[in-house]
């Protein structure tokens, strides 16, 4: 029987990775929740309020994109504009060239995912190298990260403790103190030698142009600590309307994505190192990426794009829990990814239209967003998109029979009472494949159609009735 | 998001709206939904014509498919009176569902009347009736599973108020109890092993605190839990809020 790729992909799983992202995102779902819990009388008006105002701003994106510009020009920065990833990492490589650069430090961006940019860059004779540990763990393996906020969630220390035994970091030792000194020790010089930083941006202000970064390690100051240019690639639904603003989104942020009150840095980075100043770039590129955005705020689905990655709804969601993001073959997993995935494959939507089906519906994921993103909503827009353009799906039963049978009440009770020959019959051996699914780990249970009916009939009268 | 604002409550007579599961397999729940209503001296009519709420085809994507069996719930269930239906996952269907498939559809201010005045049931009698106790007596431990449908609804807690106002019975918490059974309609034929792996995780829970009989508004959820548990050979029982009110009122020599 052939079910969803992301149903094979989850039995296929391996036990350990299961547990590894099952535990981390269950222990990362409930310690947002007391964080926020414990804090705010109404935590769920916060959510609301911010998405609020990212809904404003996507809807309003034309007046902030050119504000934001003017903005970063007046603050030295210059500003780039790339309508595809292929245009974002050429944008890149082409500052790498013009100053004359081969060494790049990189901080964790998932707008760098979405284009790909480190794997182009090598492949044009640059070195790109991932500061965050996450990211580093799985650039050393050739991997893909699994997960918005934590790239490595799906691994355990001690298949990162052999990845670094077999990457020349050191003999095998799964200490995770052990490792992050090992890793630390070898990127400190890295920032030495590199000639340009990178780095996303969680939020830009259009109010004040103020690039605003949140990250625990402290890699991303050192991008930009050590190297005279940097370039931020930046979404360009990442801006918020005031500086004012931010704290709500910052606050929602670090609560949500890592339960912390506050990340360990935030960076506000208003343009180029001024002349007073005796460190920090000279030069500052700013490149907003589209990428298929401009085609999702055309879409129904254009709420998806208040999102601010904070991967809660990754945390929460059983679906991911038992699948792990590789299954969702994207950059971005999880519900939002379920989305946003799918609709920025413009032409290609087909190819990961079964995404959307990944999911029991069950809201968790609009329930914890910080900006109550109605995720159910967007997925099922999707699906009947994807029936609408006769997208094959596997394991979903046809619905034209039954809908022909749920208009024609005379039918509808025919089939009622007809029914019970369901329970004389060995259903597990019927060739109807939905029936056979189900079937395959929960039994039947008794057909009892029209019973109710009959027993509403034969009341004494007095008694409601049909 | 969700367009939970009700018609007052007018009057002592309502439609009910079986859901097709009852309609198919739980037919007691169906009866006992009549016999708790008329308790509370409500008039419950049943129109023959009804069928399904058309939520399958609406969360298999076949909106098109989903609209024609909208149509014909929404002419069934004419009039003004109260539609009062056992299931927090069909009223959702007929406030928000069929709200976001009908968008565009001229007919939307009709679906849109019908859900107005459609209510789950524990909701309709805490809140629609503002009934708070419930008389009788039903001697067990519960564990009262929140069904997905009636996140941001007042479902969960008017069934809560409820149960936890029944003599003789508690509720036991049981973790992560937000989590969902993995139902989910059609995801749980298309996507069955990961459908079945909620479950199995949910019947953990629920085992561990080792309640006599697992309650929900829901039968969907219930058919599911109870499905697997039976498959496992591990049986658990599993009861509908409507039938254990309806009990309470039989162990009270109330009905």
């Amino acid at each position: 029987m052939k079910f969803q790729q992301i149903d094979q992909f989850a039995a296929e799983l391996k036990a350990d990775t299961r547990a590894a992202v099952y535990d981390g995102s269950k222990k990362g779902h409930e310690k947002r929740t007391k964080l926020l819990f414990d804090e705010y009388a109404d935590p769920d008006r916060l959510r609301h309020i911010a998405g609020e105002v990212k809904q404003h701003v996507v809807e309003n994106l034309d007046t902030y994109l050119p504000q934001v510009e003017a903005k970063l020009k007046a603050n030295g920065v210059i500003v780039h504009w790339a309508a595809t990833a292929e245009a974002a990492n050429q944008a890149v490589l082409g500052i790498m060239r013009a100053r004359g650069a081969t060494k790049m430090v990189k901080a964790k961006t998932m707008v760098s995912e979405e284009t790909e940019l480190a794997h182009f860059l090598e492949k044009h004779g640059m070195e790109a190298l991932e500061t965050d540990l996450g990211e580093f763990i799985v650039q050393i393996d050739g991997d893909h990260p699994s997960h918005i906020v934590k790239p490595i969630i799906h691994k355990n220390r001690r298949e990162i403790a052999t990845s670094f035994e077999k990457n020349g970091l050191g003999a095998y030792n799964d200490d995770p103190q052990t490792i992050t000194r090992r890793a630390r020790n070898f990127l400190r010089h890295k920032y030495l030698e590199a000639d340009v930083g990178l780095t996303g941006a969680n939020f830009v202000s259009a109010e004040s142009g103020r690039l605003v970064l949140v990250t625990n390690e402290g890699n991303s100051r050192f991008c930009l600590a050590a190297t005279k240019c940097h370039i931020a690639m930046v979404g360009i639904e990442k801006i918020v309307p005031r500086d004012y603003d931010l704290a709500l989104f910052l606050n929602l942020l670090a609560r949500s994505g890592t339960a912390q009150e506050l990340t360990v840095y935030t960076e506000f980075i208003s343009g180029p190192k001024s002349p007073t100043q005796p460190d920090g770039p000279e030069e500052m590129h700013v490149i907003f990426v589209d990428n298929g955005r401009t085609e999702v705020l055309a879409s129904d689905c254009r709420d998806i794009l208040r999102c601010i990655r904070c991967g809660a709804c990754l945390n929460v969601c059983p679906v991911y829990r038992q699948a792990s993001g590789h299954a969702y073959r994207s950059v971005y997993p999880g519900p939002v990814g379920a989305v946003l995935s799918p609709l920025m494959m413009g032409d290609k939507f087909p190819q990961k239209a079964d995404l959307p089906k990944a999911s029991s519906l069950c809201g968790a994921c609009n329930e914890v967003c910080p900006v109550n993103i109605p995720i159910p909503d967007l997925l099922l827009r999707l699906r009947n998109r994807a029936k609408e353009e006769n997208v094959p799906s596997p394991g979903t039963p046809p619905m034209g029979a039954w809908a022909l049978l749920a208009s024609q009440p005379t039918a509808w009770r025919a089939s009622l009472f007809g029914g019970k020959i369901i329970n004389y019959l060995p259903t597990k051996l019927l060739p109807i494949p939905a029936l056979r699914a189900w079937e395959a780990k929960r039994s039947l249970p008794v057909w009892r159609g029209g019973e109710f009916r009959k027993w509403l009939k034969n009341r004494p009268p007095g008694k409601s009735s049909a | 998001m969700l367009n939970t604002e009700r018609k007052p409550i007018t009057g002592k007579r309502v439609q009910l709206m079986a859901t097709c599961l009852c309609d198919a397999f739980y037919d007691d729940v169906a009866a006992a939904t009549v016999q708790v209503l008329e308790h509370l001296g409500v008039e419950v009519v049943f129109p023959e014509g009804q069928t399904c709420c058309g939520q399958p085809a609406f969360n298999g994507g076949d909106w098109a498919a989903s609209r024609k069996v909208v149509r014909h719930t929404v002419k069934t269930f004419a009039g003004e009176e109260p539609v009062v239906v056992p299931s927090g996952s069909c009223a959702a269907m007929m406030f928000h569902g069929t709200v976001l498939e009908f968008e565009k559809e001229a007919d939307l201010g009709e679906v849109e009347a019908l859900g107005r005045r459609t209510w789950e049931l524990g909701d309709f009698i805490v809140n629609g009736l503002g009934v708070n106790t419930w008389p009788g007596r039903f001697e067990a431990t519960v564990a009262f599973h929140r069904s997905c449908h009636s996140r941001g609804t007042n479902s969960s807690t008017a069934a809560a108020t409820l149960l936890g106002s029944v003599a003789g019975l508690k509720i036991v918490e049981f973790g992560e109890g937000e989590q969902c059974c993995g139902f989910g309609g059609t995801f749980s034929v298309a996507f069955p092993n990961i459908s079945a792996s909620m479950g199995a995780l949910k019947l953990d829970h629920i085992r561990a605190v080792k309640p006599d009989v697992l309650v929900s508004g829901d039968m969907s959820c219930m058919m599911h839990l109870g499905g697997l548990a039976q498959e496992e050979g591990k049986p658990i029982k599993t009861m509908h809020l409507a039938q254990v009110l309806r009990d309470a009122l039989k162990n009270g020599k109330l009905i």
